[in-house]
């Protein structure tokens, strides 16, 4: 029975050195999660901690000490991820503060969106998308991360309803009483504002 | 049926045995005695109560089997969804990295589980979780409060931590999962529930024998500063530009509403999943059970019965060789 004993110890540890081979190469744990890991075995020694985020993401790439010579975008929707690290020459965002160029090492920064028009620009091709609303981050490595709420294809916009929705929440605007209402009717004028300027410009 | 029943037991003995009339009456129809009248008084031992039960275990079977490809028909509808999703959380936590471990006051676990049972052990684990993120978080000044999503949780928190618990939400997969409803629900969070930092406790999803409990943190804007001060993993944060708006305070508040909104929707999405594939896995092994169970009755229910033709045999050589010699 010792013996048993003995080969099931001897076993476990070479079960467990090659386990590793197979497992998909997840990034090294990070100190973040570490000190949670440490945390967490020290107050409830029975369970495995849980997961974070961290684990199931690829690492992004350091900076590089020269401007690479394509931008690395991901343009995310709720619903589809439509272009995942896609090199671009130049993608130009709808900012709160206007229409924004980004192009390969450019200045780390983070902006809001507003309504408005998205164009990746790769080589000679155009592909131009109405955004609803979002948020972008520009990392100093040429990545850029577009996470946005609604975004179509500016040829599956129909201008009749387009203008018909302007007219509608212009009427809104003036027959409304509370804020609420106002806000939701300016929010209105202005998405379809940006939506007729899209397809006429 | 009873009689149907007799009447088979008798005719494997016509040629043997001169017919009559079947007069034998069950005692009771209610409770099937172990013993009946047959032909030529003869008793059988009854095998009404192993059929009975093979009846039920065939019907439990057939159920189980029909939950079973329900779910899986549900898990493949959900799961192109879900998979999609996966892209949404990830600028996030790119940008702001992750810090489950940020020493915050106000914490708020929102723990995310079914409403539906049957689902083998997930909302178990994911109620586990949370209250070990209670237990890691407290201490003097740290509170931790509870927003639950799911009828399971619910049931099984507000056994112990009821005074913790802010918000309670059911029914979120009345209809369909889409980002409107999350984000009307992220928002309901965001307004009544102060916090500092808010921790997703839910399943998620990676195969369909594999539900890996996760949580996903969200900070507050105040507490992403603070941290952004002090170096370390987010220290590259005051780095980056802050584009239009009045202040960066403005925007790091609806950077974090949009994160919160977008880890939600992604979060919830995962555990459906997770979900329907615990509920495959569980309908699965229980046919299965119901299969063997089905076995072993089986082989009672011929044993009893081949015992029963055995005792009639007996009775009658005996009584005949009584008659001869």
């Amino acid at each position: 029975m010792l013996r048993r004993a003995s080969m099931l110890l001897a076993r476990r540890p070479i079960l467990a050195a090659s386990a590793r081979p197979f497992s998909t190469d997840l990034p090294a744990a990070p100190s973040a999660d570490a000190t949670f890991t440490e945390a967490w075995t020290k107050v409830i020694p029975n369970m495995d901690p849980p997961k974070t985020p961290l684990s199931f993401m690829q690492p992004r790439p350091p900076t590089p000490s020269s401007i690479p010579s394509k931008l690395t975008v991901n343009f995310v929707l709720p619903y589809a991820s439509e272009l995942a690290t896609k090199e671009v020459d130049m993608v130009i965002v709808p900012a709160t503060t206007g229409q924004m160029g980004v192009l390969p090492g450019h200045v780390a920064t983070i902006a809001e969106l507003k309504p408005g028009v998205l164009s990746v620009h790769e080589g000679s091709e155009v592909t131009k998308y109405f955004v609803s609303s979002g948020f972008v981050f520009i990392h100093a490595n040429s990545f850029a991360d577009i996470i946005a709420v609604e975004a179509v294809p500016l040829d599956r916009l129909d201008v009749n309803l387009v203008q018909k929705g302007l007219a509608e929440f212009t009427s809104k605007l003036s027959s409304a009483t509370t804020d609420m209402e106002k806000a939701e009717a300016q929010i209105g004028i202005d998405v379809h504002s940006a939506l007729n300027s899209a397809l006429t410009g | 049926m009873a009689m149907a029943a007799l009447r088979r037991e008798g005719r494997r003995f016509a040629p043997l045995i001169s017919p009559r009339p079947i007069t034998a009456v069950r005692s009771s129809p209610l409770y099937p005695t172990l013993e009946d009248e047959g032909l030529l008084g003869v008793r059988h031992i009854s095998t009404q109560v192993v059929r009975n039960r093979m009846k039920s275990v065939k019907n439990i079977q057939k159920i189980t089997k029909a939950m079973k490809m329900v779910a899986a028909s549900k898990l493949r509808a959900i799961q192109t969804k879900t998979e999609n999703s996966r892209g949404l959380w990830q600028p996030f936590t790119a940008l702001l990295g992750d810090l489950p471990s940020a020493d915050v006051k106000k914490n708020v676990v929102v723990t995310i589980s079914s409403d539906k049972g049957l689902c083998g052990g997930i909302n178990s684990t994911s109620v586990k979780i949370s209250k070990g993120l209670h237990k890691l978080n407290s201490g003097p000044e740290k509170e931790t409060k509870y927003v639950i999503l799911g009828e399971k949780a619910k049931a099984q928190l507000v056994r112990d931590s009821k005074k913790d618990i802010e918000l309670i939400i059911t029914e979120l997969q009345k209809n369909p999962l889409n980002y409107t409803q999350v984000s009307v629900l992220a928002d309901e969070i965001l307004k009544n529930v102060e916090y500092d930092a808010l921790r997703i406790v839910f399943n998620k999803f990676q195969s369909v024998v594999s539900f890996v409990p996760t949580v996903s943190t969200v900070l507050s804007p105040e507490i992403v500063e603070r941290e952004a001060e002090s170096g370390g993993k987010l220290g590259d944060l005051d780095s980056y530009e802050v584009e239009g708006g009045e202040t960066k305070g403005e925007i790091l508040q609806n950077l974090a509403e949009f994160q919160f909104s977008c880890t939600m929707f992604n979060a919830v999405l995962e555990n459906a999943c997770s979900e329907q594939g615990a509920r495959m896995s569980a309908m699965d092994s229980s046919s299965r059970n119901a299969g063997d169970m089905l076995d072993r009755l089986t082989l009672t229910y011929n044993r009893t019965r081949q015992a029963s033709i055995t005792t009639e045999l007996i009775e009658i050589i005996s009584g005949a060789s009584a008659l001869e010699g």
